[in-house]
């Protein structure tokens, strides 16, 4: 049977939307992209088809290790975020009930009330050389100088995990929720201790929240350009920054569309293996 | 296989448990024993306290009060794991996320148990529960009955000292229910480990039990055989709670202390006799149990002979459930309904709706119980 036209109408008016937005804001720009990132310049408004832009990244030390260095940086960030993350959407989901539990979960939903911005120079105030926890130290004597504490992985590291930590708890809280205490309670009675209940019942359970948290943890990290900039400092050598200065400041669309292009295929590619390496599919990460 | 009998020894022992919830005492000083191999129920209507209480005997939750004993030793201080009890759980708990052979597994596994000792009392008790060919299977692929005895095999591979289960038919359709009740049964024969079981459906616990305990409001009403449970109720809540009874209120009109004339709230007199602990007097309000097994049905009034209640009725219904059927008679005078059994003898058999019938039961059939304040 045939769907009568003014359904299929509808439908299509239904759906309209979201094809027009992934046509225009995903699909069109990185087809462009990936055609300005295969072209050089030879003369003024004249150009030709080339990988330069692709083997100028891999000769040039700087933007390989910039690179290579904020993939590691993204992947810890990510496992750091799931580690300190699991324990509090444990306790949430599991340990504490009816409003108190609600509590909880706001509580760690308010830090997203103010800007990205905002928060980022919450820890600058913070970590900064005459900050808070500098004169702290000194105050109580445990350093005998001011010490700097922002511009470096570390201070990186605490933002991004910060930054991230929400979008971690609110998967690892639906699933875990949805895990039934009989089933713990169970583990337990035929003679397990926690460590082997969390091992062999929790975690394979939570797994895919664990897995859809992490990919949309790493993919924002990988992505940010705030939190590394200003916390880094202008040492931060994130891949992001790379791209802004090609586009913005050195206004060479082609390497920048380059650059962009390959993170990209590198996010792809580490949420695969990530994938695969935790025996999930996407489609059970959505679910 | 060895067909063990309950012996006297004492398996589980639970001295004065009490749980309380805030102000609200689910478990109210309860105190049993269990004897080694016995089949345990623990009867009683939703939200009387009974998987309160078998969870105290799991170490899931902490008694407020009173000892839990095994084999003479306390284990109220021990975790869940260390104890040696295992639990069926109300809604079986089975792991998702392993298979039927790693769900059993798992118990034998956290005791270090070898790869060869593991795969051998596996299959030895999927064998037991005549499921070897689900080892390799998932959990969601197996059907109500299946999980059922997958459960029980779970806890039964570990050899625990007493096995609880908690209502581990409650999800079951009728006819699968009816089933499982002799499989179970016959199970527990077979290896012997001491069952503890919780029920709501008096006939789960009346057809597997050795001893029934009935629950009300966090106390046990009556602990005993199904026996003693059917036949010498000793509270009105008991008498009503297990098998089915035609039920009066009413007032005692005269009393020699067993037996007594009493006056229903229907008008009715019947001559009842006296269950339970407290001594009658005139003026009492009481209630009347009498069983419709217990009722004599003839087509004429001679037919109640040697009854000492006799009373005519008509024929309301007939509810036929071939051995267990029944009638529905009205006393045309109260308009009440009185249930009787039919006897599957010949000369009842053309009974018809409209008929006019004789009832007659004897007085020590109608048991009376001071009426619950
Ligand atoms: N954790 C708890 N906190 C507060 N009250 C509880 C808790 N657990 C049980 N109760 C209360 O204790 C009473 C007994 O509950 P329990 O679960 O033991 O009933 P049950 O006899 O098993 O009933 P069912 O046949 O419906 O399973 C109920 O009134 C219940 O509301
Ligand atoms: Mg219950």
């Amino acid at each position: 049977m045939s769907t009568p036209p003014q359904i299929r109408l509808g439908l299509l008016l239904l759906f309209a939307p979201i094809v027009f937005w992934l046509a225009l804001l995903v699909i069109l720009p990185h087809v462009d992209m990936l055609l300005i990132s295969l072209r050089v310049r030879v003369a003024p408004r004249e150009y030709a088809t080339s990988l330069a832009n692709y083997a100028e990244f891999f000769t040039e030390p700087l933007y390989w290790n910039t690179f290579a260095r904020t993939a590691i940086m993204s992947v810890t960030a990510t496992v750091m975020t799931l580690l300190i993350a699991f324990p509090v959407s444990y306790y949430i989901a599991k340990m504490v009930r009816g409003r108190s539990k609600t509590f909880l979960f706001l509580l760690c939903l308010t830090p997203f009330w103010v800007s990205e911005l905002v928060r980022t120079f919450g820890w600058m105030i913070l970590l900064r050389e005459t900050g808070i926890v500098s004169s702290l130290l000194l105050w109580s004597g445990l350093t005998d100088a001011r010490v700097e504490l922002l511009y470096n992985d570390a201070a990186i590291m605490v933002g991004l995990v910060y930054t991230s930590m929400l979008f971690m708890v609110v998967p690892l809280v639906t699933t875990l929720d949805s895990l039934d205490d009989s089933l713990v309670e169970a583990g337990y009675d035929l003679g397990g201790n926690s460590f082997t209940v969390m091992r062999h019942i929790v975690i394979p359970h939570a797994m895919p929240g664990i897995a859809s948290g992490s990919i949309v943890v790493f993919m924002l990290t990988l992505g940010n350009y705030l939190t590394p900039k200003l916390l880094g400092g202008k040492d931060s050598l994130w891949f992001t920054d790379q791209i802004y200065t090609q586009f913005i400041t050195r206004f060479n669309w082609e390497l920048g569309s380059a650059f962009g292009f390959l993170l990209l295929v590198l996010s792809s590619a580490i949420v695969w293996i990530g994938l695969k390496l935790s025996g999930q599919t996407l489609s059970a990460t959505v679910r | 296989m060895p067909v063990t009998s309950p012996s006297t020894d004492a398996d589980l022992e639970c001295v004065q448990l009490v749980k309380r919830f805030g102000d609200f005492t689910a478990v109210d000083d309860v105190s049993f024993t269990i004897a080694e191999g016995s089949f345990f129920s623990i009867l009683g209507p939703s939200g009387c306290g009974k998987t309160t209480l078998l969870r105290m005997i799991a170490g899931f939750q902490r008694p407020d009060g009173g000892d839990i004993r095994i084999k003479g030793k306390s284990i109220v201080a021990l975790p869940p794991n260390r104890r040696p009890v295992n639990m069926v759980f109300q809604h079986l708990a089975l792991f998702p996320m392993m298979t039927v052979e790693q769900n059993i597994a798992y118990g034998l596994k956290r005791r270090k148990a070898s790869r060869a000792e593991i795969a051998r009392k596996v299959a030895a008790v999927l064998e037991r529960v005549g499921l070897p060919e689900l080892a390799g299977k998932r959990i969601d692929q197996l059907s109500g009955g299946q999980k059922q005895r997958i459960a029980i095999a779970r806890c039964l591979v570990l050899e625990p000292a007493l096995l609880l289960l908690d209502e581990p038919l409650g999800a079951l359709d009728l006819k699968l229910r009816e089933r499982l009740k002799v499989e179970l049964k016959e199970l527990q024969a077979q290896v012997g480990t001491t069952f503890a079981y919780i029920t709501h459906d008096q006939s789960e616990a009346l057809v597997m039990s050795d001893q029934v305990a009935v629950m009300d409001r966090g106390r046990f009403v009556q602990v005993g055989t199904p026996q003693q449970l059917y036949f010498e109720p000793r509270t009105a809540f008991v008498a009503g709670f297990v098998g089915d009874s035609n039920r009066w209120s009413g007032r005692v009109e005269d009393t020699n202390g067993t037996e007594a004339i009493v006056i229903t709230t229907n008008g009715l007199t019947m001559i009842a006799t006296r269950a339970g602990e407290p001594a009658l007097s005139k003026g009492d309000a009481v209630d009347i149990f009498v069983r419709p097994e217990a009722i004599v049905l003839g087509r004429d009034a001679d037919g109640a002979g040697g009854c000492e209640n006799r009373l005519p009725g008509r024929v309301e219904s007939l509810l036929f459930d071939g051995a267990n059927s029944r009638v529905m008679v009205r006393h045309p005078a109260t308009g009440g309904d009185i249930m009787v059994a039919l006897p599957q003898t010949g000369e009842l058999m053309g009974l018809r709706r409209g008929e006019d019938v004789y009832l007659g039961w004897r007085a020590r059939q109608a048991t009376c119980f001071a009426a619950a304040p």
